[in-house]
């Protein structure tokens, strides 16, 4: 129960702080340009003879381009939503008000993730359904798995926003989320390292990029939704012209990750929440 | 040390004496390193414990983003319980502060002073049986303070405890029964004010006194000399008050001031804390 009163609060905290607000205005006027965009290229396109093919090929590689602006643009707002969640309660006395009552630390760190993960999952799916219906309705092309591609989308947001709040435990805020921004691009780059590591046959360098994949989670997230949003002629081309390379490129997915993967980012978020609770608990106030 | 229950307990020391830490170890917010201590029959730290508890913190601050009815409603939340407080105890709890009025008002727009209130409203909230109040009146003006000393005055009445934290040495000596001075985390002395402040004291603020002269005032009592030319002479009786400024004067010194009485609870209180810290 106070669980979710603590969830009611940080809900109420977005809403009233106008996150809400300016992400739900951010995201209209994000969707609103980029499916105007799209339009326009494929009513050119479509003008000078490109066939129905090509414009589904170079709508799917848009979309994805959106997709990627959009990961990021979530992956910042999971980080500095998380960050400041324990930490700017620390500093501003309002935990120690809170937990002088008989409710247990853990109780707040699971309220406000739950809290969190409800606005930042709102925020993913809405955005990403918007935006590939926007596309769809301009265009005549849609993704062949947008449910799994917004599925994955979401859960990179959940598994930045959970670093984000176990590093917030015991850093002050700023600091979290800028480790958070520098590990998403590190993990991502990691992504690319990979593929020119497989391609080169270059052993350790595969061994450190997938490690630091597994460690933190987003990047192979992100090709999930990558894999959502291509058509399999995509795959099937790159498969057969560039071989295993073509993992290198970020915005390219030859497969789904695989479910020992998605497993084990549901047992990483529910890790590193354990950290945070543990974290939580032992630190003096 | 002990606090008995019903009391009003001030708690004293100056800054890092450890007082605050003792408040968050009593709330289970900070861990001992090492001892025992007990709260409400429970040990520290106990959380159910904590139900029967109200804190107002030293560095209070509220969510500003609610209004102060919802502030109460939230703690009346995490308070829980089948006791827990009702909307008509949130209410009363409003007025007993004076924030009635404001109850619709964002936290974010009150004074530093209505944020003490409230403050104290959500230390209030559920008639806990020990309240605990750190610095409760350092934002509030004369007449904020006035309304503060009635409102633990209610709460004795009723039979809960208080344990107060301040450096408001005249606020401490008008409301608490029981008091402790604390330095470098221990404790330097505790008591009634009776057994810490002891029996009459003469002070005089003279001048012109030969060293000789001075130390012949040990004859009436043990002599202290305090800032600004001020002497606190212990153990004299008002009728022999005349006898002392008749003695300063035929000795040379000049008297500007007499001050009769039971010695101040400052005057006390700096003579421990420098005595431990020399």
């Amino acid at each position: 129960m106070t669980i979710v009163t603590i969830a009611r609060l940080t809900i109420a905290e977005a809403v009233r702080r106008r996150i809400v607000l300016v992400l739900i205005v951010l995201t209209l006027v994000s969707v609103s340009l980029t499916t105007l965009g799209v339009e326009r290229l494929v009513s050119l396109a479509r003008a000078s003879g490109t066939n129905d093919l090509q414009v589904q090929v170079g709508v799917s590689q848009i979309l994805i381009l959106v997709a990627f602006m959009f990961s990021f643009v979530l992956a910042m707002t999971a980080a500095f939503l998380g960050a400041p969640a324990i930490a700017a309660d620390l500093e501003s006395g309002v935990a120690a008000a809170m937990l002088a009552r008989p409710i247990r630390r853990a109780e707040l760190v699971l309220g406000r993730w739950l809290g969190l993960v409800l606005v930042v999952v709102a925020y993913a799916v809405a955005s990403g359904l918007l935006e590939i219906a926007g596309v769809d309705a301009v265009s005549g092309s849609a993704p062949p798995y947008p449910f799994l591609a917004v599925g994955f989308h979401a859960a990179q947001a959940v598994v930045l926003l959970t670093l984000a709040l176990a590093l917030s435990t015991r850093l002050p805020a700023i600091a979290s989320g800028a480790i958070c921004v520098v590990l998403f691009g590190l993990a991502w780059m990691a992504g690319v390292f990979a593929g020119i590591g497989a391609f080169f046959g270059a052993g350790p360098l595969v061994g450190a990029a997938e490690a630091t994949r597994w460690l933190l989670p987003t990047d192979v997230l992100w090709r999930g939704t990558v894999y959502g949003l291509e058509p399999s002629l995509i795959g099937a081309i790159a498969g057969q012209r560039v071989g295993p390379a073509a993992n290198a490129n970020p915005f390219y997915a030859s497969a789904p990750p695989p479910t020992a993967f998605v497993v084990w980012s549901a047992v990483w978020i529910a890790l590193v929440l354990g950290l945070a609770i543990w974290s939580f608990s032992r630190r003096d106030l | 040390m002990r606090v008995g229950a019903g009391e009003v307990f001030g708690f004293l020391g100056p800054n890092g004496a450890g007082k605050t830490t003792v408040v968050k170890l009593l709330l289970g917010l900070t861990r001992p390193t090492g001892g025992r201590a007990t709260v409400l029959g429970a040990p520290i730290g106990d959380r159910l414990t904590r139900r029967s508890i109200g804190y107002l913190p030293e560095l209070f601050r509220y969510q500003p983003w609610l209004n102060a009815r919802e502030v109460l409603e939230l703690h009346a939340s995490l308070i829980g319980g089948s006791a827990g407080p009702s909307p008509s105890d949130i209410g009363r709890g409003l007025e007993e502060v004076g924030l009635a009025d404001r109850a619709n008002d964002r936290v974010g727009t009150f004074s530093k002073g209505m944020q003490q209130r409230l403050g104290l409203a959500v230390a209030l909230l559920g008639g806990p049986r020990l309240i605990v109040l750190d610095e409760p009146t350092s934002a509030l003006d004369p007449a904020g303070r006035a309304d503060v000393r009635g409102i633990i005055a209610g709460v004795r009445d009723r039979g809960a405890t208080v344990f107060l934290n301040s450096h408001l040495l005249s606020e401490v000596e008008r409301v608490c029964d029981r008091i402790a001075i604390v330095d470098r985390g221990r404790v330097l002395a505790s008591g009634s004010l009776d057994d810490l402040l002891g029996g009459e004291v003469l002070r005089l603020r003279v001048t012109g006194l030969a060293p000789d002269a001075r130390s012949e005032l040990a004859q009436f009592g043990p002599v202290t000399a305090g800032g600004d030319d001020w002497l606190s002479i212990g153990g004299v009786p008002p009728d022999r008050h005349p006898d002392v400024v008749a003695f300063v004067v035929r000795r040379g010194g000049r008297v500007h001031a007499v001050d009769g009485g039971r010695r101040g609870l400052e005057d006390r209180y700096l003579e421990l804390i420098r005595g431990n810290q020399s």
